[in-house]
């Protein structure tokens, strides 16, 4: 009860959050909607017993790229009417994508539903007496660990792309040195002399 | 709790309703007494180090002085700008508050009391932190003004980029402790040190990322000396200019919620939470509260020890304190663990 109560919360609420991205009139008011989203999506995944899922969820997407989104469309000093302008344009090709994406879900949940799986295999009960991270370290790191490091290798070679894209030498500027700072005495800088009468002092 | 609630006559799912709401009321109703007492105490902790008084009119030694402030914004009349975003501006500090305290849900404050016990425990306190920094944020765009915005943009990088390093350090506690349910956390930690001794922190291995976690804690929180996002030399009071009445109120009780679990995350993960400090019989007498209490309120007093001795650090210096020298050293710390673990435990 409580859970099919949970569920159809959850789900209306990802179905009216990822309408409400589309039609909000504010782009910040968008990543919002979108936020709301990605947390229901994660009670979602709570729901199915992938707790862990649901967590990493929240960490990444609510918690890392959702504020980079919002950080970008802060910045942006954004044209409403121009946005307004461009819907007409992109019309097709939205409607496009969209198509392609309802079609690849329709013809997923068919072949789910098709066989090919077998049935008896996925209706089996998970094993409960292992946490769901357990469960998933012990498939990653032995028998999908070549995938997983190469998953790690492409992030790593995305990564560094990112900064050599970026990143410019920019000459002439005078870059702080901490550890030359705190390495520095005062008898390294400064000097005691007791000059004469009428003798002033050599720099 | 359900089962007393279903032995009152109630159908599990009523009992487990009642059950929840009232966990969740008596965690919330006595943390927000602790909120206002904690304030109290920090200016008190404060007044003695710069050798002045403190609070001391309202009530006797002036403790009533947090309840007075309360009333005193309860009744003033919430401002909201014209040029505000009206909706973000009032949902902002309603996201802190809420967010500083749905953490709670998961600490144990005794063997078995917890709200939630889940076995994601720690990663649904990792979930809830990263959504802290939406209401800095919000508040900070919303109010559209200049100087919030500037701490708004601050607060975001600085959480995120401790984000980074408190996370690496959470998963050496988990690779030590073997669990990510912070129950499970607390009792690995029975007799960790030579057997007799109820904490990770005294692990030689463990102690230096302790440290770190305790700065980084600081800086997660924005405590001074990292309290950059609402610098009044340099921002007015940052990302809550804008802000009057309740919404101010929402603010200041979520981050004082906030250094709360910042100081109960110290206690819990390094220093044994409801653990006695040494294992020896006679000091389980004493309740497991009791002991977490005296960790937190002395992780919140070294905070506040903190604010009123350290200077504010400069945005490029917390920058590469947080980049160059908290990730690499806990990035390096993973791999010692592991590596001590695989010999040791797992060889």
């Amino acid at each position: 009860m409580i859970q099919l109560i949970a569920f159809y919360l959850f789900a209306t609420i990802v179905i009216a959050s990822a309408a409400m991205v589309i039609f909000a009139r504010n782009p910040v008011h968008s990543v919002m909607w979108l936020i709301l989203a990605f947390f229901n999506a994660a009670g979602l995944m709570l729901l199915a017993g992938a707790e862990f899922i649901a967590m990493l969820l929240v960490i990444v997407y609510v918690g890392a790229v959702a504020v980079l989104f919002l950080f970008v469309v802060m910045m942006l000093n954004i044209d409403f009417a121009e946005l307004r302008a461009g819907f007409v344009r992109y019309l097709p090709l939205g409607a496009l994508v969209a198509i392609i994406l309802a079609a690849e879900l329709i013809f997923a949940v068919g072949a789910w539903n098709a066989g090919g799986v077998d049935l008896a295999v996925r209706a089996a009960p998970v094993v409960t007496d292992k946490s769901n991270i357990e469960q998933l370290g012990e498939l990653l790191y032995t028998k999908y660990i070549f995938l997983f490091e190469a998953a790690g290798i492409v992030l790593l070679v995305a990564m560094i792309g990112a900064i050599v894209l970026t990143h410019r030498e920019r000459g002439g500027v005078r870059v702080q040195n901490v550890s030359a700072q705190t390495r520095r005495r005062p008898g390294d800088a400064t000097r005691l002399v007791d000059p004469g009468s009428g003798q002033g002092v050599e720099l | 709790m359900t089962e007393f609630f279903q032995s009152l006559g109630m159908s599990y799912e009523w009992a487990w309703g009642v059950a929840t709401v009232a966990g969740i009321l008596l965690i919330a109703l006595p943390l927000m007494l602790a909120v206002a007492m904690i304030i109290y105490a920090d200016r008190k902790i404060w007044a003695a180090i710069a050798l002045r008084r403190g609070p001391n009119v309202v009530g006797p030694f002036g403790l009533l002085q947090s309840f007075a402030d309360g009333l005193k914004v309860f009744l003033q009349e919430t401002i909201i700008p014209t040029g505000a975003n009206r909706g973000l501006f009032l949902i902002a500090p309603i996201i802190t508050f809420t967010v500083a305290l749905m953490a709670w849900a998961v600490i144990p404050f005794n063997s078995g009391a917890v709200l939630a016990d889940i076995n994601v425990g720690l990663l649904y306190i990792l979930a809830v932190s990263s959504l802290g920094v939406y209401g800095v944020v919000l508040s900070g765009w919303a109010s559209n003004s200049k100087y919030p915005f500037f701490s708004a943009m601050r607060a975001a990088a600085q959480m995120i980029s401790y984000e980074v390093s408190i996370g690496f350090i959470l998963v050496c506690v988990v690779l030590y402790a073997d669990s990510f349910n912070l129950n499970e956390i607390i009792k690995a930690q029975q007799g960790h040190g030579l057997g007799i001794v109820n904490a990770f922190g005294f692990n030689l291995l463990l102690f230096p990322i302790a440290v770190i976690f305790l700065i980084a804690s600081l800086a997660e929180t924005a405590r001074a000396p990292f309290d950059l996002t609402e610098a009044e030399s340099e921002l007015v009071a940052g990302y809550q200019t804008e802000y009057s009445s309740m919404a101010f109120a929402l603010f200041w009780l979520g981050e004082y919620a906030n250094v709360l679990l910042m100081a109960t995350l110290n206690a819990i993960l390094f220093w044994g939470g409801w653990l006695p400090p040494i294992d020896w019989a006679p000091l389980y007498a004493v309740p497991g509260i009791v002991w977490l209490f005296a960790k937190i309120l002395f992780f919140f007093f070294v905070f506040s020890w903190v604010k009123a001795t350290v200077p504010r650090y400069r945005y490029d210096q917390l920058m590469r304190l947080g980049w160059k020298i908290f990730l690499p050293i806990s990035l390096i710390w993973i791999f010692l663990i592991s590596g001590w673990l695989m010999l040791t435990r797992y060889s």
